[in-house]
């Protein structure tokens, strides 16, 4: 166990790479092909997804609903990965997510998770003081909002839908995909255009 | 299948005393009385995946809870929701 935990990761890698095609787990071109998909997830597919709920009621329901097929219809390859839960912030309520167990991650419509989603400090503060965590990114939830914190356990991968800021009427799903960050989409921020 | 709405309990279980697991249970939640959200999907149970044993077919449930009284310092939120298996509730009396 310990030559496995002391191996250099690239050469752990290629072995693994390696027995997945020797033994037929697995071509290159879908090894290849996975890596493609995987490196292709980023915040601005999960951003596009939430600008368009924002101009069409029947995106967002749909997004609402099934957030799998929401994002397929955005064309964001989704085959195979865990379905996708989506927490809708409102006027009284506003989401957090969390993997307190490990870095369950939505990676399709966000990409890799930003290092402090992973650490032990943001887990453990996610659901013991939300609030004094989120402070930290200068977000304050109004008087009288419900904090709802999101422990992605298990099956599920979880995105915030978070609420249109005042101020943007009239701006195009381009203009306001460009104003939604990562964080917005976990539920640390709140999307602004201050 | 579990209807939205019931109460139920997490069971008060530590397999983690009993040998090799994996859970996706957080031990916070052990033992604790929440509200049923809706049945969110069936999933091959994680616990025999990890150990790539076959793996029945599990119903998930989104689980909410009032976390105020699991840390009493006054911090925690107004609601947290828990993805949890059926194998770990129990409906509430």
């Amino acid at each position: 166990m310990s030559d496995i935990l002391e191996t250099p990761s690239d050469r752990l890698l290629e072995a693994v790479r390696g027995l997945l095609v020797a033994k037929g787990v697995m071509t290159t071109e879908e090894i290849a092909e996975r890596i493609r998909i995987t490196d292709g997830g980023s915040p601005a597919q999960g951003a596009k997804m939430v600008a368009k709920a924002w101009v069409d009621p029947e995106y967002k329901a749909l997004m609402l609903r099934d957030g799998t097929a929401a994002a397929e219809m955005l064309a964001i390859p989704m085959r195979g990965l865990p379905p996708l839960g989506v927490l809708e912030d409102t006027a009284d309520v506003h989401n957090l997510v969390v993997c307190t167990l490990c870095s369950c991650y939505p990676r399709a419509v966000l990409g890799y998770p930003p290092f402090w989603f992973k650490s032990a400090a943001y887990r453990a503060r996610a659901v013991r003081d939300p609030r004094g965590l989120i402070g930290e990114w200068g977000t304050v939830l109004p008087e009288g909002v419900r904090l709802r914190v999101v422990d992605s356990t298990a099956d599920y991968r979880w995105m915030v839908l978070p609420r249109r800021p005042e101020g943007t009427e009239g701006w195009s799903e381009e203009q306001l995909a460009a104003i939604v960050r990562e964080g917005d989409m976990i539920g640390v921020t709140i999307p602004s255009i201050a | 299948m579990i209807a939205p709405g019931t109460r139920v309990r997490v069971k008060l279980d530590w397999p983690e005393t009993r040998g090799k697991c994996h859970i996706r249970t957080p031990h916070y939640v052990r033992g604790e009385a929440g509200v049923v959200e809706r049945h969110l999907g069936d999933f091959p149970n994680p616990e025999d995946l990890a150990f790539a044993r076959p793996a029945a077919v599990r119903a998930l449930y989104h689980v909410r809870f009032d976390p105020k009284p699991f840390w009493p310092e006054g911090a925690a939120p107004e609601e947290l929701v828990i993805e949890i298996f059926e194998h770990w509730l129990e409906v509430a009396a």
